[in-house]
């Protein structure tokens, strides 16, 4: 251990203070890891490697469903395939690669040497291989034939998941806990982070966005990954130990499962979007070279959202029949979330406006990001609607809805992110040619994917089937088109990767990297130091 | 806070988490297994024997990192080769892991207070649920605590002022003898401390004893099970998990006591106590909220 001071002659005490300027040597570096870059960038291949394994899935799915009938797989096996790949990419892409990018960025911009509980980091991130390898072991044992992965969706609602569900159903109610565990402790190191590390004179309205945005998903985190945790245990005993918390036989409620799932999931899918508005409110003001617009009104509306998101989660439960007055309030709490959504769209378009923008990849990711993001939050508004509901839910239209919010909202600004960052990480730059192949060829192609879902949907073609009716025909082939092409696209990706990270290919970038970027992290040189900053910067 | 730090707190590696890491996942892949190879709730037939195995392993595992994990911590902060931020860190992130432990038990009450409020009324046919008690079970009256179920097991309702309210009597005195424990160590009192810290100790056992009592009594003479129905379920959910936390916060009281004894924690450097008496506060006031709506109200 070592401590840096500002006097540098006030540690020379510490005989042991060189050696951890760099890196331990081999793989000790990586599973001994304090560093909050080494376990930032654990996370984020990490995520990556779950992005293509989830992608492998969904190809599965869209090749079985690229014509009605049933060809490749039988239903039950679809089912574990819906199921695993909405796990993997909701609990392994999307959370750990935001985590991911936490943990390289919010000690830059604070102006830290690291996070504030670097072991406990270490910790948070090596839980995840191991809370997955109980998954992913299920699904092998599925491709083998040997037995079932979880099939129940990935929102495993009793009793399918309880009374009905396989042998691994215990196995993931397991990883689950690991994965909270993970979340949860991740999640107390960033605030502690941000609380307690800043550099001098960062208050809290002179942090970034980024760093806003991931102070309050920590704290929803804090607050619903212990639900989750509560509703996997209770499933457990339901399962094992006679009781009957979703049982009606014995006076519990199937629906309480649906409760208490929801009042997680839905603060969770802002978990997923709110770092997501943080990254784009990073990128937008450097390439269109203005101040983000509206500062303090993005910061109260991300808190308003996070607070709303409480007391919206039955909106997913529209058809279970709650009574009147629950639907009612439901649907008119869900509408008032889209106002604080709708002041961030402002603010990012008032960025744009008149700036001297360029558009470079990271740009051209958050644009689309602007965009496809808000055209899932109107199919939201429209979901949110009860009576209109009564039709949609558990459609194709939901699935649309879902994945416009997700892969061109999360994903898309995690990958926004990547090039953005990935100079001040390697100290190269990304080919500029092949990123944008990658951006043109993602557009198009996750258009092709999700947008005729609204069609098909609106038709009434139910999700999570294997089959369906033969008008749907057309357009489930564009889809699978779609879901191809767009599974290829990101191949493009981990070509840039590997040429930037591992072949050491692209030109030298600078320590600011893009010219119109500010704040602390472009200080810094690219790459950055081991320890991001051994001494506090002053912020003005 | 941001002006304060002049000094950044840098870490060395350790072993220690990411074994802590795999002994989860033995844990894990043990007690899936063991409850499988164990339950007889005929849910999955899985008849091997590895979960006997793999769950101690895992648990020994997990012990044994403790053990290191804390070792080193205590070491470096005898050495002070902590900063004084640092020791902020420490107890933000004992405040908001405290947090989430709350958000825990809320996940088990919310689904009482469900329950309790609208699931058993609705079987009842209460609201516009007339014919869902119709046509499911007929015959089935709405009651708490719900001693008839709809298919008809029966139970006895446990009593508040017997062994509850002696329990909370005792949690509530562990928890003013732990607050002047406190108060002797920042006054530098030793003796005080040990004293009153050792008091706390055996308030905390008395509790855990009175409710091994109050469980075997459920479950030989009253009829009362974690399979009597939802009133079973969440009334030994509610207070297992609760006696679960008690036993962790009096292991971890124990250990305080253990490290008085050698001279450890001062009236300037004692986080672990605080963190462990911060802990005791929370399991304390869980109970209250226990007392008041699992056996009282
Ligand atoms: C303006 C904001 C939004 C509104 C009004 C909204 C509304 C809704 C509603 C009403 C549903 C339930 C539809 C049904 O099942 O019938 C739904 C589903 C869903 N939403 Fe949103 N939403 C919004 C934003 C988001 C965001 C930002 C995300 C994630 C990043 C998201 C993720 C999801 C997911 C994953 C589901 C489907 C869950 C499932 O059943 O599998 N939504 N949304
Ligand atoms: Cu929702």
């Amino acid at each position: 251990m070592s401590e840096h001071t500002l006097d540098h002659h006030a540690h020379d005490h510490h005989d042991d203070h060189e050696h951890h300027h760099g890196p331990a040597k081999g793989i000790k570096r990586w599973l001994f890891a304090t560093n909050h870059k080494d376990i930032g960038a654990m996370y984020l291949w990490f995520s990556f490697t779950m992005f293509m394994l989830g992608g492998f899935m969904a190809m599965i799915i869209r090749a079985e469903l690229m014509y009605p009938g049933l060809q490749l797989v039988d239903p039950n096996f679809f089912n574990q395939m819906t199921t695993t790949h909405g796990l993997i990419m909701v609990f392994g892409a999307v959370m750990p690669g935001f985590v991911g990018l936490a943990n390289y960025m919010v000690p830059m911009m604070l102006g830290a040497p690291d996070m504030a509980l670097p072991r406990l980091n270490n910790w948070s991130f090596w839980l995840l291989p191991f809370a997955f390898s109980l998954l992913i072991i299920a699904i092998i044992k599925a491709f083998l034939g040997i037995a079932d992965a979880p099939n129940f969706g990935w929102t495993f609602y009793a009793p399918l998941s309880t009374k009905y569900g396989p042998e691994s159903t215990d196995f993931f109610i397991f990883s689950v806990h690991m994965m909270g565990i993970s979340s949860i402790m991740g999640a107390v190191n960033v605030i502690v982070t941000i609380f307690n590390l800043r550099a001098p004179g960062m208050t809290l309205m002179k942090m970034p966005l980024f760093v806003w945005t991931w102070l309050i998903t920590a704290f929803l985190l804090i607050a619903v990954m212990p639900v989750l945790a509560g509703a996997v245990t209770m499933m457990l005993t339901d399962r094992h130990f006679g009781t009957s918390f979703f049982d009606a036989a014995g006076g519990g409620d199937p629906v309480l499962f649906q409760h208490v799932f929801w009042f997680f999931g839905h603060p969770e899918v802002y978990i997923m979007i709110l770092p997501a508005f943080g990254v784009v409110s990073a990128i937008i003001p450097t390439f269109a070279r203005k101040p983000l617009f509206g500062y303090a009104s993005m910061v109260y509306a991300t808190a308003s959202i996070a607070f709303l998101s409480f007391v919206v989660w039955a909106h997913h439960m529209f058809t279970v029949g709650l009574p009147l007055a629950g639907n009612l309030f439901y649907m008119y709490m869900t509408m008032l979330i889209a106002v604080p959504t709708g002041v961030k769209v402002f603010n990012w378009v008032a960025t744009m406006w008149r700036g001297s923008m360029t558009f470079e990849v990271p740009m051209l990711f958050a644009i689309a990001f602007v965009i496809l993001f808000t055209i899932g939050g109107f199919s939201g508004l429209m979901l949110a609607i009860t009576p209109v509901d009564q039709q949609y839910h558990d459609t194709y239209f939901v699935v649309a809805h879902f994945h416009y919010v997700l892969v061109t909202g999360a994903v898309f600004s995690i990958i926004a992110g990547v090039y953005y960052w990935l100079p001040k990480w390697t100290g190269r730059m990304y080919s500029e040619f092949w990123g944008k192949i990658h951006f043109w060829s993602s557009l198009l192609s996750v258009n092709l994917l999700f947008f005729p879902m609204h069609f098909v949907g609106l038709a009434g073609m139910p999700r999570r089937y294997s089959d369906y009716a033969l008008q749907f025909a057309d357009f489930n082939w564009w889809i699978s088109i779609g879901g191809f092409w767009f599974g290829l696209s990101q191949l493009i990706l981990l070509k840039i990767l590997i040429d930037v990270c591992f072949r050491k290919k692209g030109a030298q970038a600078t320590s600011e990297v893009w010219e119109g970027a500010e704040g602390l992290e472009w200080t810094l040189p690219s790459p950055a130091p081991y320890h991001s900053f051994t001494t506090p910067p002053l912020v003005k | 806070m941001a002006q304060k730090p002049t000094q950044y707190y840098v870490p060395d590696q350790s072993p220690w988490p990411v074994i802590t890491a795999l002994s989860l996942f033995i844990v894990a892949y043990g007690a899936a297994s063991f409850i499988q190879q164990n339950s007889g709730s005929g849910l999955v037939a899985n008849d091997g024997s590895s979960g006997k195995i793999l769950l101690p392993l895992g648990l020994l595992g997990i012990l044994a990192m403790m053990f290191f994990w804390f070792r080193d911590t205590i070491k470096e902060s005898l050495a002070h080769k902590n900063s004084s931020q640092l020791d902020v860190s420490y107890r933000m992130g004992m405040m908001w892991f405290i947090f989430s432990e709350v958000m825990f038990f809320g996940a088990f009450f919310g689904a009482l207070f469900y329950v309790r409020l609208l699931a058993i009324p609705w079987l009842g046919g209460a609201g516009e649920e007339a014919m869902t008690h119709e046509l499911l079970w007929p015959n089935f009256q709405a009651m708490w605590p719900l001693t008839v179920t709809p298919d008809g097991s029966t139970t006895e309702a446990m009593p508040a002022w017997g062994l509850p309210f002696l329990n909370t009597v005792l949690l509530v005195s562990s928890s003013v003898t732990l607050t002047i424990a406190h108060h002797a160590l920042l006054a530098g009192n030793r003796a005080k401390l040990q004293i009153n810290l050792f008091i706390t100790l055996l308030l905390g056992f008395a509790f855990l004893f009175f409710q091994v009592e109050e469980y075997m009594h459920a479950y030989q003479e009253m009829g009362l099970t974690l399979d009597a129905g939802i009133y079973g379920s969440t009334f030994f959910m509610l207070t297992g998990f609760h006696g679960m936390h008690v036993t962790i916060g009096a292991t971890m009281l124990t250990i305080m006591f253990i490290r008085t004894l050698k001279g450890h924690l001062t009236p300037d450097n004692h986080f672990a106590f605080e963190a462990a008496a911060w802990y005791w506060h929370f399991v304390d006031v869980v109970w209250l909220f226990l007392f008041i709506c699992v056996y009282w109200l």
